[in-house]
Parts: C-alpha cells; sequence; structure tokens
C-alpha cells in the first residue's frame, strides 16, 4: 500500500513546467567567451563611466584566481565559462518613455506570462520595471514615484544619472571579493534595477521588477541595488518566470540592500525558472548573493522568497545587523520537485546590540528532489542581547526526496540567546484521503496542504504577490492525474 | 440508493470484510454496532474509496452506478459523506477554505458555478447556527488542536455544508458530552430528508435514543451476522454480542 501512495505522489508531483516558451527577439550580442575584452565591450556598449569599467576589471583580475565553490550540497556538470555569451540586448534601443513604444512581442511574452506591465496593475499600485534579457524596457508610475524623490529605474540607467549613488554604494554590502560568483557577476554584470529611498520618504508603491531569462547560452547577471536613507520605508518585490530551454542557463545575480537609521525595507521574491525537464536537464543553475545591511540604529531588513524553479539553487539572502536594535527577517519557502536540487538558507550576523532576528525556513521536497537548509546565526563580541530565533521545517512528499538541515551557529557573546527548532514531516496518505473524502481531487489536495504548510512565510508578502505564490505552489507540484 | 452485495475487502493480504450484504434505500436510517476490530469503519473507508484497502470480491451500487468504478473524490462529488472516526489535522488550512474548495469542486463536477465569497460565507452562517458550532471555529485551522468533541461537531459542520444523498458517520458519537451528542443528533435529523440516506456508526444505544434507526446491523468477523430494528440496539446494550455471535451460521 505504501507503494500504492509513492506511485500516486509520483503521478502528481510529476508535473510539466506550465509557462515554458521561447520568444526570439533579435540579439545584440557579445560574441562567446570571457576576456578583459568582453568587459571593455560591455563597458563600452552600455556608455559606462571610467569607475564601472575599473570595478568591472578588478573584479575580473579577481575572479580568474579564484574556484567554483564545491561546498553546497548540489551537484551540476561543470561549466565552461568559456562557452557563455556574456552580453546580448534587445536591438532596439531600451529608454522607452511610452509603453507603446516597446517592442509588440516583446509585449505578448510578458502577456503570456502574466506579467501586469498594464494599467489595471498600476492601478493597484504597482510600479513595474521590466528586465528582460538584461535591459531594462519599461517604466510605469515614475512621476509618482519622482515627486517624492524616489529614484527606481535600471542599473545602467542609474550609472548615467546617478553615478555618484552608484559610485558610493555599490559592492559596500557584497564586495567583488565575496565569492565566486559574486566576482563574476561584478565583472560582467548586465543590468538591474536601482532604487533610492530618500530621507523620511515612505515609498507609496510596492516597487517591482520582473527578471526574465531569454537568451540561448547566456548567462544573466543582475544587479540590484537599494539604499534606504534614514527614516524611509520600501517594499520592493522580484519575480521571475523562464521558457523551456535545451541548454542550462547560468544566472549569477547580486542584491545589495543598505538601510539607515530608522529605515525599513522589504524584500519579496517568487522565484520560477524552468527547473529542467523531469530528468533534471537544462534546467537554469541559480547562483545568487543576497545580502542587506542595517546599517543605522533601529533599522530593519527582511526577506521573504519563495523559491519553485531553478535545476540548481545556491541562494543565501543574509543580513548583517550592524545598527543598535536593528532588526533581520528571513522568510523562505523553498520547493524542489523532479530533479531540482537547493542549497539555500540564510546568515544573520549580528554585530549591534540588542539586534534581532528571525529565520523561518520551510521546505517542500517532491520527486527525487534534494532540498537542504544550511544557516549560520553569528553574534559578535560586541552583540550584547542579540536575539535569534529559527524554526526550519522540512515536508517530505513520496520517499525518494531528500531534505537536509545544516544550521551553524557561532556564538561571541555571552549575553545572547540562539533558540532552533527544526521538523520534518510528510503529506499523510490519511491528510490526502479526508481532502478526496471531501471531493478534493489529489493535486488539489496536495495543493491545498502544502499552502498550509507554507501559510506562515505566504502571509509576510504582499497580498497579490501572495496569490500568485500560492498558485505558483500548486502548480510547481501538480501533475497529470486526473 | 446503496447496494453492498458479497464484499469482500482486504489491506495487505488481510482480509477484513469478508461476504458482506447491505442495503441501504433512500430515506432510511441504518446503525451498524459490533466489537472492536470487527470491520466498520474498514466497510465505511471502502464505501468512500479509500485505496489503500483492496476490494477482491463483491459489488456495490449506488444510485444505479458502479461505485468500484469510480474513485475517491468522485464519490464524494455524487453525494457521499464520511464522518471520520479519526478525523485528521491539516495544519494552515483553514475550515473556511477548506469547506470552500470541497464545495467549489463538488459544484464544477455538478457543471454549476462556484459560490462567490459572499454567498459562501451566507451559507457558512446558516449551517454554523444549524449545528450549532462556535464561530471561531471555522476561522481555525482543520482540526488543528481541535479537542475531541469539536472535531466530531467539525464532522457535523463538514456535513451539513456538502449536503450528503448518503453520509455514514464512523463513532460520531464517541468522545461526545450530552449537550454535544444532542447537538450531533439534532444535526443529522434536521438533515434528513425522503431522498437521503444516513448509517451510523456506533457502539452506543443512547445515541440511538435521538436519531432512531429503521434497522440496526451487527458486524462481527467482517460479516453482518444479525440485522433487525432498533430493539436490538436495547437488547445488545444489556446483553453484550457473546449471544448473537453464538447464534451466528459459521461461515456464510
Ligand atoms: N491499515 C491497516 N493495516 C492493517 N490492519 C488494519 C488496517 N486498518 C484496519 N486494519 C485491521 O482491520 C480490522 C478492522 O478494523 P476497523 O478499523 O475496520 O474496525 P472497527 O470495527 O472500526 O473497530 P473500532 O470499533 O475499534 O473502531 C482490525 O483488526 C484492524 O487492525
Ligand atoms: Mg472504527
Amino acid at each position: 500500500m505504501k507503494d500504492d501512495d509513492n506511485k500516486i505522489l509520483q503521478e502528481v508531483t510529476g508535473s510539466d513546467y506550465k509557462y515554458g516558451f521561447y520568444t526570439d527577439i533579435e540579439m545584440d550580442q557579445a560574441p562567446p567567451g570571457l576576456t578583459e575584452d568582453t568587459i571593455r565591450f560591455i563597458s563600452a556598449k552600455k556608455n559606462e563611466p571610467e569607475f564601472m569599467l575599473e570595478f568591472r576589471l578588478k573584479a575580473f583580475r579577481h575572479w580568474q584566481t579564484l574556484k567554483e565553490p564545491e561546498w553546497a550540497h548540489v551537484e551540476y556538470p561543470s561549466i565552461n565559462y568559456q562557452d557563455l555569451i556574456y552580453y546580448s540586448a534587445p536591438r532596439k534601443k531600451p529608454k522607452y518613455d511610452n509603453i507603446d513604444e516597446v517592442d509588440p512581442e516583446l509585449l505578448e511574452t510578458f502577456e503570456k506570462l502574466g506579467i501586469p506591465l498594464d494599467e489595471q496593475k498600476s492601478l493597484a499600485g504597482v510600479a513595474v520595471d521590466a528586465v528582460m534579457d538584461s535591459v531594462s524596457v519599461g517604466s510605469t508610475f515614475k512621476k509618482t514615484l519622482e515627486e517624492q524623490g524616489v529614484i527606481f529605474c535600471s542599473f545602467s540607467e542609474a550609472l548615467q544619472k546617478h553615478p555618484e549613488l552608484i559610485k558610493k554604494h555599490m559592492g559596500t554590502v557584497v564586495p567583488y571579493t565575496d565569492n565566486f560568483f559574486a566576482a563574476l557577476n561584478s565583472a560582467v554584470f548586465s543590468d538591474g534595477s536601482f532604487a533610492y529611498i530618500p530621507k523620511g520618504v515612505k515609498c507609496p508603491l510596492e516597487l517591482s521588477t520582473y527578471f526574465r531569462i531569454n537568451a540561448a547560452n547566456t548567462g544573466q547577471f543582475e544587479r540590484t541595488l537599494i539604499v534606504a536613507e534614514e527614516g524611509s520605508y520600501v517594499s520592493y518585490m522580484e519575480g521571475c518566470t523562464a521558457p523551456i530551454r535545451d541548454e542550462n542557463q547560468l544566472h549569477a545575480a547580486i542584491v545589495e540592500i543598505i538601510a539607515h537609521k530608522d529605515a525599513e525595507v522589504k524584500y519579496s521574491t517568487v522565484q520560477n525558472w524552468w527547473p529542467g525537464d523531469k530528468e533534471g536537464k537544462g534546467g537554469v543553475y541559480n547562483f545568487v548573493t543576497k545580502r542587506g545591511i542595517c546599517e543605522g540604529d533601529n533599522s530593519k531588513i527582511s526577506w521573504t522568497q519563495v523559491e519553485t524553479g531553478s535545476a540548481v539553487t545556491w541562494k543565501y539572502p543574509s543580513l548583517i545587523l550592524k545598527g543598535d536594535n536593528s532588526t533581520g527577517e528571513f522568510y523562505s519557502v523553498a520547493v524542489t520537485n523532479n530533479k531540482q536540487q537547493a542549497d539555500t538558507g540564510t546568515k544573520m550576523i549580528h554585530l549591534g546590540k540588542n539586534t534581532r532576528s528571525t529565520i523561518i525556513s520551510k521546505g517542500i521536497s517532491a520527486g527525487q528532489s534534494n532540498n537542504s537548509y544550511r544557516g549560520l546565526v553569528k553574534t559578535s563580541k560586541k552583540a550584547e542581547n542579540a536575539r535569534n530565533f529559527s524554526q526550519c521545517d522540512s515536508l517530505l512528499l513520496g520517499d525518494q526526496s531528500g531534505a537536509h538541515t545544516f544550521p551553524y551557529l557561532d556564538v561571541g557573546n555571552r549575553t545572547s540567546i540562539v533558540e532552533h527548532e527544526a521538523t520534518t514531516s510528510k503529506i499523510s496518505e490519511d491528510q490526502l484521503f479526508y481532502c478526496l473524502q471531501r471531493g478534493i481531487d489529489m493535486e488539489g489536495a496536495i495543493g491545498l496542504i502544502v499552502n498550509g504548510y507554507a501559510k506562515e512565510v505566504l502571509s509576510k508578502l504582499p497580498m497579490e504577490f501572495a496569490v500568485e505564490a500560492q498558485k505558483l505552489l500548486s502548480v510547481s507540484l501538480e501533475g497529470s492525474v486526473g | 440508493m446503496l447496494n453492498i452485495k458479497n464484499l469482500s475487502a482486504s489491506i495487505n493480504g488481510k482480509t477484513i470484510i469478508s461476504g458482506l450484504n447491505l442495503e441501504v434505500k433512500e430515506g432510511e436510517v441504518h446503525a451498524i454496532m459490533g466489537p472492536n476490530g470487527s470491520g466498520k469503519s474498514t466497510l465505511a473507508s471502502v464505501i468512500a474509496g479509500r485505496e489503500t484497502f483492496d476490494v477482491d470480491e463483491g459489488t456495490i451500487t449506488y444510485m444505479g452506478k458502479n461505485l468500484l468504478d469510480l474513485p475517491a473524490e468522485t464519490r464524494a462529488r455524487e453525494g457521499i459523506f464520511l464522518g471520520f472516526q479519526y478525523p485528521v489535522e491539516i495544519p494552515g488550512v483553514s475550515i473556511a477554505n477548506f469547506m470552500r474548495t470541497a464545495i467549489n469542486e463538488k459544484r464544477k463536477y455538478l457543471g454549476l458555478e462556484p459560490l462567490t465569497g459572499a454567498e459562501f460565507l451566507k451559507l457558512m452562517e446558516e449551517k454554523k447556527k444549524m449545528v450549532d458550532i462556535q464561530s471561531k471555529l471555522t476561522n481555525r485551522s482543520v482540526n488543528e488542536g481541535f479537542s475531541g468533541g469539536e472535531k466530531k461537531k467539525n464532522e457535523i459542520f463538514q456535513m451539513a455544508m456538502l449536503e450528503p444523498r448518503l453520509a455514514i458517520l464512523d463513532e460520531t458519537d464517541s468522545g461526545l458530552d450530552i449537550d454535544a451528542l444532542k447537538v450531533v443528533a439534532k444535526g443529522v435529523n434536521k438533515l434528513r430528508r425522503p431522498d437521503n440516506a444516513t448509517i451510523v456508526i456506533t457502539h452506543y444505544q443512547r445515541l440511538l435514543d435521538y436519531i432512531t434507526p429503521d434497522f440496526v446491523h451487527v458486524l462481527y468477523d467482517g460479516r453482518i451476522i444479525k440485522s433487525g430494528d432498533k430493539n436490538l440496539a436495547l437488547e445488545l446494550e444489556k446483553k453484550g454480542y457473546d449471544w448473537v455471535k453464538k447464534e451466528a451460521p459459521a461461515g456464510v
């Protein structure tokens, strides 16, 4: 009978990617390979200030001295970095003021993805800065933001218009020396987003950026920088899906957040990149470095993420709690199915007094996937009365998937209190039958149970994002039963 | 409405129901009694379509359909409701959300539009009153942290919401205080209609004081060994099961 359950679960979880398609847009791209010339090409293409090119070159030279990390609980064929293409952009020059000027094919793509670049969404209070193949193509509600002095634009645009802000903050949270992928990104990053919230401003809109990978064999290297000045507030949302492709696609992004005194930043992610086929072939490799610093006293940063995609995920949104009384939060749902592998978690580095951090991690593994939580909580000598609470739960579907928890503790202060709780559970046959008996089919039952399990995290997402995320959780575990 | 003929069912090769016959007509209430482990819950599960049990022999027809051809969720949508002996917890899923999903699945199956939020809330308020359950309960996660009695009341509430044609209540009276027992009985009686039927599985005559059965069956060793009217329940209460067991013919 147990075999029966497993068979059912297998069928249910053996789902096909619903959003897979490929759009053909003429590319303007760099030849494959990575040399100093490639970097000069990228920088010139983007008409960058001199300091940027220097930064890139320094990062590149450093990267050449590094080896790809092997400590994560993931396996993938080695990547030949000389085979990748490091720059590609839609041929038509971007910088549209009006959505009508945007390539209709591109808009159609967005439509299929359900990306709300339309009026409706704008009215709902969202300014969208859509990023496709590394170049920003559309912006709405800039005016509302401008009136408040909020800057929200593509990274390239920021480099042209606000080079001093970029120069001042870029690389201060994630230096290019941080790790292999951070160095790579710093050398070749193509574009990304920049948000700046001036002193005392509560950003009136949820800022959202949609990322997408679309070019064959193109590594995508996004870079996001968010600066929240004293007493400001911003909620930032990032979401993405990707088309079905045969080649593995590398994604190595960097996100940096700086929160000054009394500032608060909420960063939410829904990630649904192409996870590969049932054999795990062709999915996206997602190697991301995300880090925020609570620079000032009483500042707060929270990461909320729903991760369902990618073949391999390597991602640890982290926080440095430097200001006294600052607060860090990490809420995560990570789903792996089929042969997906995820090694994700967070680092909370307590430096200031009375700093607080909360970690809630919910892993869901189905199929033959592997889902690992890796978290570090560190309190420094000066972090008096620092507190952390961590809760790491794993939910297993079937008996071929794996869940692993690697909590690391480094307590440098006797007054700090660190608590860690962990559970592992399974969806029981009793629960499934209870749902079936009420007329809910197997897919619906799994969707319901999984969403219930992840509720604590989903409730931290902005409302409309939460609805999308709920659908995504169901879809990513859905199969062909019925 | 329900016709079970010569049913045999097993789990992991172990036969639990063997050669069972039962006919339930519209408008009837049947009580099934029997010692622990005699197969009452198994019978309920097999009727509801739980796949952990294998049906080895026999037929079940329900409203003219071959029930054994239908998966569990279809049986539910066709109007079969099982009030569980041990209702399971579903953390993070509110009763309201759970019921809304269930009702709309059923409506979809029947070719009806889903209920709007407002319609659903109205229905829920109505039924909550009917079965007298606490308002707060429906906002809580399904059975999570519920007391034994609350779990059973929640089953009756769900039954009221889903308006089944055939309800099977598996020891819904166990663990209830006398007031709750009356509430459960009241719920069952209010939902009783000429075109639906109820099977109550119970160990206690006291429930049958409130829900008057048309038939009482004794299930023993996977078979119905004696049937009678409500007086049989009274007799069982007084004398226990031994005399029935002795009377029962060996084999079938
Ligand atoms: N999943 C299972 N695996 C093995 N044996 C089982 C399983 N489910 C039921 N049984 C066995 O089948 C027999 C009948 O069980 P069932 O639960 O149907 O009894 P019951 O009449 O409902 O008893 P009670 O009055 O205690 O509720 C018991 O011997 C029980 O141990
Ligand atoms: Mg029982």
